[in-house]
C-alpha cells in the first residue's frame, strides 16, 4: 500500500503540480486548501507526510503545524513545510514549531521529491 | 586806653595769623598731609560758628534783661546734635551720597531737582540773613568804638557809629572774598576757611572764658561770693515765661538745622559722616563752656556798671573798667573771631547758593549753554560769588542803617532764626516723609516766608519804618485780624514767639495740605524715596550698617534663588571666615555685597541689588537702579521668551522626531511586510511555472492535453507575474508622486463605457447603469480614472458571490463634486475587513487567481492624485465603493506628497 | 572699649549695638523733659519765695553736663564698625 501525503496549500497550480510529481512517484497525494480545518483533514486522512504551506487563508501553517504537534496521536507525522516569503526567520520559527523539513518557493520537483522521500524513510 | 589806630593793627596781624593759618591748611591738604584737618575735632571747633557775636555780646546783654532765658539758644542746638541719631546723621548722609553745595541745593535736590524752588530758597537765605549780618556789623562796631573811645562806657545813643559800621562792613566784605573765594573747590570744600574758623573758635571760648574767670574770681571773689551776687541782681528770679522757654528752645534748634551756614559747616564742608560722633556731645560741652559764665558777667556788669551801659558790652566794658587792657583786647579779639567767622562762613554759603542758582543757570543759559569752557565758568562763578559777598554785607550794613541800629543784639538775632527756621518743614518733611512735594514745599515756604515778612522782619524797622504806623494798629487794608503782632487777634503775645507760632504753624500746614493734595513728579518721588531712606542703599564710607540685615531672611532668600546646598555653603563659608560657627554669618557690608554678586549671576545685578536691599532695609532704589532693574527684567523677559520659544521647538522637535520615529518604525515594519508580501507574491507564480516547467520538460509520457492544459497554467502564471509587476512599479510612481496627470475632458458616460469594456466581465456581470445621469463633463486625467473604474469593475467581477451576480453605478454631482458609486449584490465586505481593503495586499477571503491585493490600494492613490478619494459604503445591498473625483480636479490636485 | 575682642560674639555686639542707637534716640527726648523742668517750678507765686535763678541755673548746668557725658559714652560705642582699625579721629586717609 502506498504512502499517503496530505498537501495543505491554497494556490490550485501549486497543489496540481506537487500532486503530479508524487503521484508519479506512487504517493497517495490528497489536498486541502485553507488553514481553518486542516488539523481536521490531518486527522481524517492520517497521513504519512504533511506538506504545509506557510500562508494559507484562515489560519497560518505555523499554527497548523503547532496543532499537529501538540496532538498525542499525529505528534510524529513528518512535515515539510512550504514557504514564498524566503525570508531567514521563517525558517527558524518553523524548525523551533517542529517542522520536519523546510521549503521556500520557487522548488525544483527533484528537490520535493527527494524531500519527501527522505521524510518516508525517517 | 588803645588807640583806634592799635585796635586796627591788632586786627589786621590776627586777620594776617589766620591768613596764614588758612594757607598753611590749604596748602597741606593739596599735598594730603592733612590727617589732622580732618579729625572730629576741627570738625566740632568748626559747628562754633553758630556762636557769633551775638553769643559774645549778646548773650551776656540777653541775660542781663531777661535773665537764664539766653540760654535756650544754647539749649536748643546741644539737644540737636545730641539727638544727632535722628536728624543730622540723615542730613549728613544725604548732602554726601548726593553731593549737596548747600541747603538751596538739598532742599530743590529733594523736590525733583527744582531750580526755581532753589533760587526761592537763596533769596530767602539772603533777606534772613541781613539782621544777623547787621549785627555782627553793629557788635563789631560797638566794640571798636568802645575800646578804642576814651570813655569806654558805650551808651545806646550810637548815631557816630554809622560810619564806623560801613567801614567795619567793607573791612570784613574784603577779608571774606580773599579767605572765602580764593578757589573754587568742586565740592565746595574750604580746608582753609574751616582751619581758620577752628582757632577762631578756640580764641573766642578762651577769651570768654577768660573774661569769665576774672568776673567770678577777680571781681565777684569766687563761686560763693558770685551766687550771692546773682540772688541779689535784678535777675534773681526764675520767672521766664514757658511760651519763651519753650520755643526759644525750638526756634534755636531749628536754626541751628536749617541756617546755611550751619549747613555750609555741618554737611557741606564735613569730612567724615562719623565726625558727627564726636560732635555729638563735644560741640553741646563747647556750647555749655560758652554759656557757663554768662550770668556771672551779667550780674557783675549790672552791678557795677552805670546803669546806662550797654549790656551788650559788658564782656568788653568790664575789663576795661577794671584796667585789664590785655584782657580786653583778647576779649574784644573773641568778639572780631566771632563775627567774622560767622561772615565768612555765611557769606561763603550765601555766595555758594546765588552763584550755583541764580547766576550760573543765567549765564549758562544766555551764552547758550554751548561754548563752556571750563576756565569761563571758573572765573564767572568767583566774580559771583565775590559780588554776593559784597552785597550781603552791604545788605547786612543797609538792615542795620534802616532799623536805626540801636536794639538789642539777641532781638536782632532772633528775627534770622525765625526767618531761618522756616526752611525747617521742608527740610525735615523732604528727609522723614517720603509724600512731601515741591508744590507743597513751595507753599509752605512761600506762606511761612510772607507770614515772617509781615510779622517781623518788616516791624523791625520800628513803627515808622516801612510798615506805616496804621498798619500795627488797625491791621492791614484796615483788616484788624492782619495786624503784625496780632495775627488772627492773638493779642497780647511776645512778639517773636507770635511770629514764630504763626509763621511755622502756617508754613507746616500749607507744606502738609499741599503735598498731600498734590501729585509729585516721578523725578520728586525718586529724589524722595532716595533722601528717606538714605541709609539702606547709600555705601558712604564711615561703616555705618544702616539697617541690620537679617541673616536669616538672607539665607531664605538666598536658598530660593541659588538652591539650598549652594546657598548654605555661602553661608557657612562666610560664617566660618568672620571667626563663628554655625550657617549664619554676620551681615557685615562685605559679605552683602559677595552675596549680591552671587545672587545676581542668577537673576541680574539690579535685581539681587534690590532684593538684599529690600531685606537690609526698605525697598529704596534710585533712578539708575529702577533703569537698571527695567533693563534686566526686559532681558530676563526676553530671555525667558526666548527660552519658551526655545522648549517649544523642542518640544515640538520631539514630538516630530517621535512621530518620525514611529513612521520609520512603521515604515520599517510596513517594508518587512511588504517585502515578504512582494516575495509571496512573486514566488507564488515562479513556483507553478518552474514546476510545470519541469514536468513538461522531465516527463516525457504526457498527453496532449495535460501538455496543453499546463502550459496554459505556465502562461497564466506569467501574465500574473507581469500584471503583478505593472501594478508594483505603477503604486510605487503613483507612492512617490512622479505621476504626471493627463489632464483631458470627457463625459463620465464615455469613461463607463470604456472601463466596462476594459474589465471584460460581459457575461459574467449584469451592469445597471443611468446613462442621463452620466452626461456629465469631466476635466481631469481621464485615464487614471478610468484605472479606477475598471478596477472596481473587475473586482465586481471576481469577487461578488452572488448567482446572478449584478452592479450598479449611480453617478450624482455633489458639492461640485462628482460622485459613483459602485454596488453589487453579492455578501459585501466583512465590517473588520473594512479598513484594511485599501491597504496593500490586502486580500478579503480565500485568493482568486490573479489577485495580487494591489488593486484598490493603486486606486486610492489615484484618487488621491486626481484629488478626489475612493471609500467603502457600508450597509448597502453588498460591497459599495464610492469614487468622489472633483469635476474641475485642476483646482483640486493636491500638492505633492 | 571698642576694641574688645575681635570679631568673636559679634550677634552680641550687633544686639548691643542697636540698644546704643536706641539710647541715642532717646537721649535728646530725655533732654528736653530735663530741661523743661524748671518751668514746673516757676508756677504759684513771685517774691522772694520763688525759685532763684541761681539753682535753676546749676540745675540746668548739671543736666546739660550730664547729657554731654552719657552723649560722649553712647558715641562712643556707636563707633564705626570693624572696618577702622584706628581711632576715629585718624582713620581717614586722604581721598
Amino acid at each position: 500500500m502506498s504512502k499517503k501525503v496530505i498537501v495543505i496549500e491554497d494556490e490550485r497550480n501549486i497543489i496540481e503540480a506537487i500532486s503530479f510529481i508524487l503521484s508519479r512517484d506512487g504517493w497517495d497525494v490528497v489536498t486541502h486548501s485553507n488553514g481553518h480545518d486542516a488539523i481536521d483533514a490531518v486527522r481524517l486522512r492520517k497521513p504519512d507526510i504533511v506538506i504545509l504551506d506557510v500562508m494559507l487563508p484562515g489560519k497560518s501553517g505555523f499554527d497548523i503545524l503547532q496543532e499537529i504537534r501538540g496532538d498525542g496521536e499525529l505528534g510524529q507525522i513528518p512535515v515539510l513545510m512550504l514557504t514564498a516569503r524566503g525570508q531567514e526567520k521563517d525558517r527558524e520559527m518553523a524548525q523551533r514549531a517542529g517542522a520536519s523539513a523546510y521549503m521556500t518557493k520557487p522548488f525544483s520537483n527533484a528537490e520535493v521529491l527527494d524531500a519527501v522521500r527522505h521524510l518516508a524513510t525517517v | 586806653m588803645a588807640t583806634l589806630n592799635v585796635l586796627v593793627l591788632v586786627c589786621l596781624s590776627y586777620v594776617a595769623l589766620l591768613f596764614i593759618v588758612a594757607f598753611m591748611a590749604d596748602r597741606a591738604a593739596k599735598q594730603g598731609r592733612a590727617r589732622w584737618l580732618r579729625s572730629p575735632v576741627i570738625y566740632t571747633l568748626s559747628l562754633s560758628i553758630y556762636c557769633t557775636a551775638w553769643t559774645f555780646y549778646g548773650a551776656v546783654g540777653f541775660a542781663a534783661r531777661s535773665g537764664l532765658e539766653f540760654v535756650t539758644i544754647y539749649l536748643g542746638p546741644s539737644l540737636v546734635m545730641i539727638g544727632w541719631w535722628w536728624t543730622l546723621r540723615k542730613m549728613v548722609r544725604v548732602g554726601r551720597s548726593q553731593r549737596i553745595t548747600s541747603i538751596a541745593d538739598l532742599i530743590s535736590s529733594r523736590f525733583g531737582k527744582s531750580n526755581s524752588l532753589a533760587v526761592f530758597v537763596t533769596v530767602i537765605a539772603v533777606i534772613v540773613l541781613a539782621p544777623y549780618i547787621a549785627l555782627q556789623l553793629q557788635s563789631v562796631t560797638l566794640s571798636f568804638d568802645t575800646v578804642a573811645s576814651p570813655d569806654f562806657i558805650a551808651t545806646k545813643d550810637a548815631s557816630g557809629q554809622q560810619a564806623t559800621a560801613l567801614w567795619v562792613a567793607a573791612g570784613l566784605a574784603v577779608f571774606t572774598i580773599l579767605f572765602g573765594t580764593r578757589n573754587v573747590d568742586a565740592n565746595e570744600r574750604h580746608h582753609g576757611v574751616v582751619m581758620a574758623i577752628a582757632i577762631e573758635a578756640v580764641v573766642k571760648l578762651i577769651a570768654l572764658l577768660a573774661v569769665g574767670v576774672f568776673v567770678v574770681w577777680g571781681l565777684s571773689g569766687g563761686v560763693g561770693a558770685t551766687l550771692d551776687r546773682i540772688d541779689a541782681s535784678p535777675i534773681a528770679t526764675w520767672e521766664v515765661p514757658g511760651s519763651r522757654w519753650v520755643g526759644l528752645t525750638l526756634l534755636s534748634a531749628a536754626a541751628f538745622i536749617c541756617l546755611p551756614r550751619m549747613f555750609q559747616v555741618m554737611v557741606v564742608e564735613s569730612e567724615h559722616e562719623d565726625h558727627l560722633r564726636m560732635a555729638s556731645w563735644a560741640f553741646p560741652a563747647y556750647l555749655m563752656a560758652m554759656s557757663l559764665f554768662v550770668v556771672p558777667i551779667a550780674v557783675v556788669g549790672l552791678d557795677m556798671l552805670p546803669a546806662d551801659a550797654n549790656p551788650d558790652l559788658f564782656v568788653l566794658t568790664l575789663p576795661l573798667m577794671e584796667g585789664r587792657e590785655g584782657l580786653a583786647i583778647l576779649s574784644f579779639l573773641g568778639g572780631f573771631s566771632s563775627a567774622t567767622s560767622m561772615v565768612i562762613v555765611a557769606a561763603i554759603a550765601l555766595s555758594t547758593m546765588v552763584s550755583n542758582h541764580i547766576v550760573m543757570p543765567i549765564w549758562l543759559r544766555s551764552t547758550g549753554g554751548s561754548a563752556i569752557i571750563s576756565g569761563d565758568v571758573r572765573s564767572v562763578a568767583m566774580l559771583a560769588r565775590r559780588l554776593a559777598i559784597a552785597v550781603i554785607l552791604f545788605l547786612g550794613y543797609l538792615y542795620l542803617r534802616l532799623s536805626g541800629g540801636g536794639s538789642a543784639l539777641a532781638a536782632i538775632g532772633l528775627i534770622s532764626f525765625v526767618g531761618a527756621a522756616q526752611f525747617l518743614p521742608a527740610l525735615m518733611g523732604g528727609l522723614f516723609w517720603r509724600g512731601a512735594t515741591r508744590s507743597g514745599a513751595m507753599a509752605g515756604l512761600g506762606l511761612g516766608f510772607v507770614v515772617w515778612l509781615y510779622c517781623l522782619f518788616l516791624p523791625s524797622f520800628g513803627p515808622s519804618g516801612i510798615l506805616p504806623q496804621t498798619v500795627f494798629e488797625n491791621g492791614l487794608f484796615g483788616m484788624s485780624w492782619l495786624r503784625p503782632y496780632a495775627l488772627f487777634g492773638t493779642e497780647g503775645m511776645d512778639p517773636v514767639m507770635h511770629a514764630v507760632l504763626w509763621s511755622i504753624l502756617l508754613n507746616a500746614g500749607s507744606f502738609i495740605l499741599v503735598s498731600i493734595l498734590s501729585l509729585p513728579q516721578p523725578i520728586e518721588r525718586l529724589q524722595g524715596a532716595q533722601f528717606v531712606n538714605v541709609f539702606d542703599h547709600s555705601s558712604t564710607p564711615g561703616g555705618w550698617s544702616g539697617g541690620l540685615a537679617q541673616s536669616e531672611d538672607l539665607m531664605i532668600m538666598a536658598q530660593r534663588i541659588m538652591g539650598a546646598r549652594d546657598a548654605q555653603t555661602l553661608f557657612a563659608e562666610e560664617a566660618q571666615r568672620q571667626g563663628l560657627g554655625g550657617y549664619l554669618p554676620e551681615p557685615s557690608p562685605d559679605f552683602l555685597n559677595r552675596l549680591e554678586r552671587e545672587l545676581s549671576g542668577s537673576i541680574g545685578a539690579a535685581a539681587a541689588h534690590a532684593m538684599i536691599s529690600q531685606i537690609v532695609g526698605g525697598a529704596t532704589v534710585s533712578v539708575q537702579d529702577l533703569m537698571a532693574v527695567a533693563d534686566e527684567t526686559a532681558q530676563i523677559m526676553e530671555y525667558s521668551s526666548r527660552l519658551e520659544a526655545k522648549t517649544d521647538e523642542q518640544a515640538r522637535t520631539a514630538r516630530q522626531l517621535r512621530e518620525a520615529n514611529e513612521k520609520l518604525t512603521q515604515i520599517s515594519v510596513q517594508k518587512d511586510a511588504f517585502l515578504s508580501q512582494i516575495s509571496h507574491e512573486l514566488r507564488t507564480p515562479m513556483t507553478s511555472i518552474r514546476s510545470f516547467s519541469e514536468i513538461l520538460r522531465d516527463t516525457d509520457s504526457l498527453s496532449g492535453e495535460e501538455r496543453n492544459k499546463y502550459a496554459s497554467i505556465i502562461q497564466e502564471e506569467a501574465t500574473r507575474l507581469t500584471r503583478l509587476l505593472d501594478d508594483l512599479l505603477d503604486l510605487s510612481v503613483l507612492e512617490n508622486s512622479q505621476v504626471v496627470l493627463n489632464q483631458q475632458s470627457g463625459t463620465l458616460f464615455d469613461l463607463l463605457e470604456r472601463a466596462i469594456a476594459a474589465a471584460d466581465v460581459t457575461g459574467k456581470l449584469r451592469i445597471h447603469r443611468k446613462p442621463e445621469r452620466e452626461k456629465v463633463m469631466l476635466n481631469t486625467d481621464l485615464d487614471r480614472l478610468t484605472q479606477v473604474f475598471i478596477n472596481l469593475i473587475s473586482n465586481a467581477g471576481k469577487y461578488c458571490e452572488s448567482d446572478t451576480p449584478e452592479l450598479r453605478i449611480k453617478a450624482e454631482t455633489r458639492d461640485g463634486d462628482l460622485v459613483v458609486d459602485f454596488i453589487d449584490n453579492g455578501e459585501g465586505i466583512p465590517r473588520n475587513h473594512q479598513a484594511v481593503i485599501f491597504e496593500k495586499f490586502a486580500r478579503v477571503g480565500e485568493t482568486k487567481a490573479g489577485g495580487a491585493g494591489l488593486g484598490l490600494a493603486i486606486c486610492r492613490e489615484v484618487m488621491g492624485r486626481l484629488g478626489g478619494s475612493i471609500s467603502y459604503v457600508p450597509g448597502q445591498a453588498g460591497a459599495a465603493f464610492r469614487v468622489r473625483v472633483p469635476m474641475e480636479a485642476g483646482q483640486h490636485v493636491q500638492a505633492a506628497q | 572699649m571698642r576694641r574688645g575682642p575681635p570679631t568673636i560674639f559679634v550677634q552680641e555686639r550687633t544686639y548691643k549695638r542697636r540698644r546704643m542707637a536706641d539710647a541715642a534716640r532717646m537721649l535728646p527726648i530725655l533732654g528736653v523733659i530735663l530741661f523743661m523742668i524748671p518751668l514746673l517750678w516757676s508756677d504759684g507765686e513771685t517774691g522772694p519765695d520763688s525759685t532763684r535763678t541761681a539753682a535753676v541755673m546749676i540745675y540746668l548746668f548739671v543736666v546739660w553736663a550730664a547729657l554731654t557725658g552719657v552723649a560722649a559714652v553712647l558715641s562712643r560705642r556707636l563707633g564705626p564698625e570693624e572696618d577702622t582699625p584706628e581711632d576715629s579721629a585718624t582713620e581717614e586717609d586722604a581721598g
